[in-house]
């Protein structure tokens, strides 16, 4: 029945990937992207690896839709006819696919409890981890913890995507109409500024709910970050649904109106923010006599100095995330504005 | 406790049916807004009867209560998409069958 489960999922997988592929309206190319990403989550959850699964749902499904459309609104929703021949491109790709598929014949087999990867690390993992970090989620003491420099090089990498993106585009701000300007054409300055900052006015239902709506999503994301811990979620999650929450103020209200509660100049201080406040914990514990990033020394009992230890570096992770999604939100859409103009 | 997995089955029957018949509309209705009405069935009254009957099937601790908040979640959220998308397309100018075939006649 499982595998079933799985083949079906499995193919559902491959028929949108080449659907994508044949597609040349954009739009309906993003939508089967949110498709795809909550198959895969699908398949995650029927392994039993449910944080993943969380973070493709929140990640791939949620905030990647919202950014890509973002870009498409930037650019065209049709995909341009190429005029090269691309027999060069795809002799490229058959001869990585075919090394690759070769690749896999040397893999063990599938969840053979022989598998080299259930011997090497996961048994100390398993058996050591309740003693070790004492965590009931030990997806997180492997992730915050034995695995702490791996996620800070990830945390790193969110980061300079966030860098990458406002070197390249910017968040433009709205220019507030001067004052001796607007006691000039005061009319046209109104009219300007209700016309350039819509929102969905015309939509009060979209209106209600959001507003009945994104305070649960907040209390979710907290819930989320801080109940990480002992059971699915984390720093990632929670940051990207803390984000999501904003993004549907943006899109509802206006982007004015999100510059008004997080201002991109509060942004750029929480972008490097959590990155420093994570690789500042591993400071500390080597001030304390540690090693980098060794939470044993951080409290008089190791375990509770690897749960303050954690709790720090996931606020770290979730603040970077959340600042980083909301900065490449702005910087999309500030960009569609002024092309609008 | 018989009583409870006959009704549990039942509502879940009931979800799967509406499910069905949402997506067969999604593929057979001749519209736009006659597709969203089909989808949004799939969105509310499927989801919702599924979720009541799982509701049944678990014992009432913390997972009936995350299934109770995704529901009412749901119940909220998934109408809305749908008045949503169909706005925007009445935003857009797309017009219903009915309408579309009196202004064609209109330019006649």
């Amino acid at each position: 029945m499982a595998e079933l489960i799985d083949l079906v999922l499995l193919g559902m997988l491959a028929a949108t990937a080449l659907r994508v592929i044949f597609l040349r309206d954009l739009f309906a190319v993003v939508m089967l992207f949110g498709i795809y990403s909550f198959l895969s989550a699908a398949i995650f959850v029927s392994l039993d690896a449910v944080d993943v699964a969380f973070t493709e749902a929140s990640v791939g499904a949620g905030i990647s839709t919202v950014l890509m459309l973002g870009t498409l609104a930037l650019t065209e929703r049709k995909e341009k006819v190429t005029q090269h021949k691309s027999w060069l491109p795809l002799l490229v790709v058959i001869t990585t696919g075919g090394a690759l598929i070769y690749g896999t014949l040397d893999m063990p087999p599938f969840a053979n409890p022989d598998n080299p990867v259930h011997h090497h690390v996961a048994p100390r993992y398993i058996e050591q981890s309740p003693q070790e970090v004492g965590l009931p989620n030990m997806v997180t003491s492997v992730l915050a913890s034995y695995r702490g420099f791996d996620t800070l090089g990830e945390t790193v990498v969110v980061f300079s995507a966030a860098v990458g993106v406002l070197s390249l585009l910017g968040i433009r701000r709205r220019r507030e109409p001067a004052s001796g300007l607007a006691s000039e054409s005061d009319n046209t300055g109104q009219a300007d500024l209700s016309e350039s900052d819509p929102g969905l006015r015309a939509h009060e239902v979209l209106r209600v709910i959001a507003k009945l709506i994104i305070p649960l999503i907040l209390l979710f994301a907290l819930y989320v970050q801080f109940h990480g811990d002992f059971g699915p979620g984390g720093g990632f999650q929670a940051g990207v649904i803390a984000a999501a929450a904003f993004i549907l103020y943006a899109l509802v209200f206006g982007i004015g109106s999100g510059f008004q509660v997080v201002s991109p100049n509060v942004l750029r201080w929480l972008t490097p923010f959590g990155v420093l406040l994570y690789a500042g914990v591993g400071v500390l514990c080597m001030l304390m006599g540690g090693q980098f990033l060794d939470y044993n020394v951080l409290a008089s009992d190791p375990v509770h100095g690897q749960h303050y230890g954690i709790i720090a570096i996931e606020l770290g992770v979730g603040i970077t995330v959340f600042a980083v999604m909301l900065n490449i939100f702005y910087a999309f859409t500030s960009q569609t504005e002024r092309v609008g103009q | 406790m018989i009583m409870l997995e006959i009704l549990s089955g039942f509502l879940l029957a009931i979800g799967v049916f509406f499910g069905l018949t949402g997506a067969i509309g999604l593929f057979r209705f001749p519209d736009f807004f006659t597709r969203v009405h089909s989808a949004s069935v799939t969105d509310s009254m499927a989801a919702v009867c599924i979720l009541a009957g799982l509701l049944l099937q678990s014992d009432f601790g913390l997972t009936a209560v995350k299934l109770l908040f995704i529901l009412l979640f749901l119940l909220v959220t998934s109408p809305t998409a749908s008045h949503a998308l169909a706005k925007a397309a009445r935003h857009g100018g797309l017009l219903s069958i009915p309408e579309h075939k009196h202004s064609v006649k209109g330019q006649d």
